[in-house]
């Protein structure tokens, strides 16, 4: 499993980095593996809002369809449209297939640096 | 409890993902992924632990009196070492299950079944046997190793003397050797593509597929799991228990009058499938052409008016597009019709389409 130490990690499995008021949310790598080879991507539209802990979007892949949630509440301030024709980019390189940029945060999950969601990675293997 | 296939330590140790299938615990996927293990099948070769069917033997002097009156089929005019697929209908025409028959001889078949399916499929045949006949469940002894694609011949012919490999589909070779190993060599498959399976003693089944995996490197074999064998079936829009037929769904609803000969003086379930007449809903194919996968039980809709329910669906890593299959009613069934998926509550837009979605171009066997 790749790790980036300058990310933060939430416990559903997304990524967060931030770049001044605004946060970056993608899928770690952890997830995309478990999920498999990923063929659908939905995401939202810019202005919506987020809510962090509910779901903002969902991959598909061969097999089944996931949600992906918002490790923060927010509104969306861009989309990595590039996502919706090469869903793949996320498999191949999860951390920079980047989801959503969020703006205007106004609260957000309980976040692990990269040591933290690893334990907690390997903690849920273990259950 | 979760039963392991003799091939258990060998999916893990080459990196499968293990689920629960059946009741047995099989690989999902190895690490190239669903994709590429698909594309596999289609391009080159791949290797599949079909271990959890269950085969059951039916013998003596009314075993095909037996079969006549069991399944939906004629067996009558076979040879020994050909298979037949047939539904097994109940009294109401739904589908206990879908199988094949091999005549090994006279009065000896060997019937593959489902592996969620075996239990219920023994007590159903013992419950309604007649005459002269033993039913036994062999599942047990028996593993069974798909090899499929276009490459399956070419690596089968450097493990498999030329005796041993049936030429024509549906036929069988019980008598085979491929490594060494005794087994059944039987040209069928659930993939759409030429292929073989391998019936043997389940104590041989890590030899053999150690031996297939060797012998098919230069062409590119590789192990495949669960997910490429659903999406490669569903390409080739081959039915499967659970999803295309139930207890509930007989087998001209989802489109398996060839193997109902109703012209057959009685079988189990005719009666019903006379009365019922021609069906009023049949299974047809939906291409996606909106975007995100149709996936089973979604409601299809033509307009306002909903028109049935898909039975399975998933991306078609060949094709390269979503397809589904669905069970509508005959009238929104012509090829071309426009029709919705409600999917999670959003409308997905698709088009019913001929089946299969996936026909290999025909090799001539040299």
């Amino acid at each position: 499993m790749e790790l980036r130490e300058e990310l933060l990690y939430s416990k559903s499995h997304e990524w967060v980095k931030k770049e001044g008021d605004e946060a970056v949310i993608g899928l770690t790598d952890y997830a995309q593996s478990e999920l498999g080879d990923l063929v659908f991507v939905n995401l939202p539209e810019e202005d919506e809002e987020v809510t962090a802990g509910e779901s903002f979007a969902d991959v598909e892949s061969v097999k089944a369809v996931s949600d992906v949630y918002s490790p923060v509440t927010g509104v969306v301030s861009a989309v990595n449209e590039e996502l919706l024709d090469a869903p793949e980019m996320i498999n191949e390189s999860p951390y920079d297939a980047w989801f959503v940029r969020v703006k205007d945060i106004t609260a957000e999950e309980e976040l692990l640096s990269a040591e933290e969601y690893e334990a907690f990675v390997e903690s849920e293997k273990n259950s | 409890m979760e039963l392991k296939t003799p091939l258990y330590e060998a999916h893990v140790k080459a990196g499968g993902k293990m689920v629960s299938f059946g009741g047995y615990l099989l690989p999902v996927q190895y690490r190239e992924g669903v994709i590429r293990e698909h594309m596999a099948v289609r391009t080159r070769a791949g290797l599949f632990d079909v271990s959890h069917m269950g085969e059951i033997l039916c013998e003596g002097k009314d075993a095909l009196a037996n079969l006549q009156m069991l399944l939906t089929n004629d067996f009558r005019n076979m040879t020994d070492g050909q298979a037949r697929y047939s539904p097994m209908c109940n009294e109401n025409g739904g589908t206990v299950d879908d199988l094949i028959v091999y005549r090994r001889a006279e009065e000896q078949y060997f019937i593959v079944v489902n592996a969620a399916n075996k239990d219920k499929d023994y007590q159903w045949m013992k419950a309604h046997q007649s005459g002269d006949v033993v039913f036994t469940d062999v599942s047990a002894s028996y593993a069974q190793i798909a090899l499929q694609g276009p490459k399956a011949l070419e690596i089968l012919r450097k493990v498999a003397p030329e005796q041993s490999i049936p030429k024509k589909y549906y036929h069988a070779v019980f008598d085979a050797r491929a490594a060494g190993i005794p087994c059944i060599l039987s040209k069928t498959g659930y993939t759409g593509e030429d292929g073989y399976e391998l019936y043997l003693d389940s104590g041989k089944a890590v030899e053999l597929w150690d031996a297939l995996l060797e012998a098919g490197k230069e062409e590119g074999l590789i192990p495949c799991g669960l997910g490429a064998r659903d999406t490669l079936r569903m390409e080739a829009a081959m039915p499967l228990y659970g999803h295309e037929m139930n207890d509930g769904i007989t087998p001209l609803e989802t489109g398996l009058g060839f193997a109902v000969k109703l012209g057959k003086e009685a079988f189990i379930g005719k009666q019903a499938l006379e009365e019922k007449g021609e069906p009023a809903i049949t299974r047809v194919g939906l291409k996606v052409t909106g975007r995100g996968i149709i996936r089973e039980n979604q409601d299809v809709y033509c307009g306002e008016r909903k028109i049935g329910h898909t039975t399975s669906g998933t991306h078609a890593p060949y094709l390269g597009y979503p397809v589904a299959m669905a069970l509508v009613d005959v009238d929104a069934a012509k090829p071309g019709t426009k029709v919705e998926a409600d999917v999670r509550g959003r409308r997905v837009e698709a088009e019913v389409v001929a089946l299969p979605f996936y026909r290999k171009t025909s090799q001539k066997q040299s």
